[in-house]
């Protein structure tokens, strides 16, 4: 207890006492209003039933598991073992996801090395430049550009059927192609960066002294460039991960009619569900997987949560 | 010899490729704001217009929803570098194992998905709002406030990002020296660590703006019955089918292509300043 009073007392020392009171009232209001307690609340919520405000806090607002049972076994007198309707969606998304994020690894992976090694200077800002432009455009414009480009008239299917490589336009939406497409476009530029602040600290020397002692350029990748970059890939597939498993956007506007991401059935319990508790456990269940996500990728490449936030 | 020639024809065929995956959609989308056709496409290209250029500046909800969403990014940008800069002078501050806790602690909004965030806001405030058995019309549920709190808790991150890299390079001697010689702390705060902070702040107070003017999945939930230019714009695209969305869309790309194009031209502008003061030392 004494550390944490010294603590104080060199705090407030070092800073002066006005300057220590904006710290910590500006901190503790943020962690506390902010992150923990909002998160605490939503938790709490989620074991409650759905009541209107006027039983809100009497005796029978009490804790259940009534929204978890529901996500995982359905409604009373489901005829089936379990709520595939909704557990389908939920390992859908996530499935989804997964691939979304290997693909912005594969494609993102070839273009952030060729920053770092083929291009430099004032040349690599205006390459950066235009890598970021797309981006300032917010993504519910970014889907609806995808919308236009994949729609029944859209140009894709024009070129494809005067090409005559099919006989009649093919519907990009209804098979997710547009959904899956834009949302791997959505969040790209949170690939590249990190793959490329994590390969720019390579000393190109390494791969020279590799390729002169005559290792193939997939070796030279395999061995010196990835175990380089392995920061640098935690970090992105964290974060294209979490946003394309959260995404909501893309997928109101790019799904097709029979296939739901899971965060619109949490947009559903809220707007016309009318169930927010019921919502919430949903939501409870989906920051369960991305926390899970987070630290298998830790595990897996090695890293520390100081490393992924670069 | 061929095999380079071959591998540097194939990696700037692919930037190619990128670069057109990048850009294409932008453009047919631009390129359908000025189609006379009725449905937002690009072909068939039936003549120019600039009808939905105006339909876009007589539409009251986005006019409304643009409001909103200057409103909440001013509210952010307020909010949330004022937070992220004493986050991250306490994480500068901290010892190794606080420091970590600490850091796990303010990074988790980062990777926590915007909905959730949301929804964790919209409920802690209703069940307040319940709790303290307060009006409809309070704060508790109004849609600007709450949607700037929920906003702020993970843009604050962001701000902390860019004031602890740029106090990495903060020499404390400095402070030091203005204590040792009688500043007073509110003195050397605003007169040597602000300063040196500068243009952290800048960075700041421009990226938590556009963040939170971009924002549309902590937003759709904290929002309530109020709206923003990105949820009107959603609502709209849901819908489907109007090529005012693109003229918007052009009129976005416009604003993003000056401003960075001056930022540019600033940066140049330094650096040639930098590099001539550098040439002039050595010539001394």
């Amino acid at each position: 207890m004494s550390k944490v009073s010294d603590f104080f007392a060199e705090f407030v020392r070092r800073n002066g006492a006005t300057i220590s009171v904006y710290l910590f009232t500006a901190v503790i209001f943020w962690i506390a209003v902010l992150i923990v307690l909002p998160q605490l609340y939503m938790l709490d919520f989620s074991f409650r039933f759905n009541l209107p405000p006027s039983k809100i806090g009497t005796e029978e607002d009490v804790h259940t598991l009534k929204n978890y049972k529901y996500l995982l076994f359905g409604a009373e007198g489901n005829p089936n073992a379990f709520n595939w309707l909704h557990l389908e969606v939920f390992f859908r998304t996530i499935w989804a996801a997964v691939l979304v994020t290997i693909l912005n690894l594969v494609i993102c992976y070839p273009v952030a090395y060729y920053m770092t090694q083929v291009i430099s200077g004032g040349k690599a800002r205006i390459f950066i430049l235009c890598l970021i432009l797309p981006f300032w455009i917010n993504e519910i414009l970014r889907a609806f550009a995808f919308r236009i480009l994949f729609g029944l008239n859209g140009p894709i299917n024009f070129a494809l059927v005067h090409l005559g490589i099919v006989p009649e336009p093919v519907e990009f939406i209804k098979a997710d192609i547009a959904l899956y497409t834009g949302l791997a476009y959505a969040y790209m530029l949170l690939m590249i960066f990190p793959l490329y602040n994590a390969i720019e600290s390579l000393d190109h020397n390494q791969i020279d002294a590799a390729r002169d002692l005559g290792s193939p350029w997939w070796r030279i990748h395999w061995r010196v460039v990835i175990p380089h970059a392995k920061p640098g890939i935690a970090s992105g597939c964290t974060m294209v991960f979490m946003l394309t498993a959260g995404a909501l956007a893309a997928p109101q506007i790019l799904g097709g009619p029979s296939s739901l991401w899971f965060t619109q059935v949490i947009y559903q319990w809220f707007y016309t569900g009318g169930n927010w508790p019921q919502g919430a456990a949903y939501a409870f269940v989906l920051l369960t997987a991305c926390i899970v996500f987070v630290l298998t990728m830790m595990r897996i490449f090695r890293v520390s949560l100081g490393e992924i936030a670069k | 010899m061929s095999s380079t020639a071959l591998t540097r024809m194939m990696t700037l065929f692919y930037v190619g490729l990128f670069f057109t995956y990048l850009f294409g959609p932008l453009v047919l989308m631009g390129i359908s704001a000025f189609n006379t056709e009725k449905y937002p496409t690009a072909i068939p290209y039936s003549g120019f217009t600039f009808e939905w250029f105006n339909k876009l500046f007589s539409d009251k909800d986005l006019v409304r929803g643009v409001l909103n969403s200057l409103i909440i990014g001013v509210g952010v940008v307020l909010l949330s570098v004022p937070i992220g800069l004493a986050a991250a002078i306490i994480m500068s501050q901290l010892h190794k194992r606080a420091r970590s806790i600490y850091y796990a602690v303010v990074l988790s909004p980062m990777l926590t998905p915007g909905v959730i965030i949301g929804i964790s806001t919209l409920v802690f405030w209703d069940r307040l709002g319940t709790a303290f058995d307060a009006d409809w019309d309070t704060f508790f549920y109004d849609g600007i406030f709450l949607s700037i709190l929920g906003q702020t808790s993970f843009i604050s991150t962001f701000c902390m990002l860019i004031f602890i890299a740029r106090l990495q390079r903060f020499d404390r001697a400095q402070e030091e020296a203005a204590l040792d010689l009688g500043a007073s702390h509110l003195r050397v705060f605003f007169r040597i660590l602000i300063p040196f902070l500068r243009p952290a702040v800048f960075a700041a107070i421009v990226l938590a703006f556009l963040t939170s003017f971009e924002n549309y999945n902590t937003t759709v939930f904290t929002i309530v019955s109020e709206s923003t230019l990105t949820t009107v714009l959603a609502g709209k695209v849901r819908l489907g089918t109007d090529p005012s969305i693109s003229a918007l869309a052009v009129l976005i790309i416009l604003i993003t292509l000056v401003g960075a194009t001056a930022i540019e031209l600033r940066k140049r502008a330094e650096e040639k300043r930098i590099a001539a003061q550098l040439a002039a030392e050595k010539g001394l």
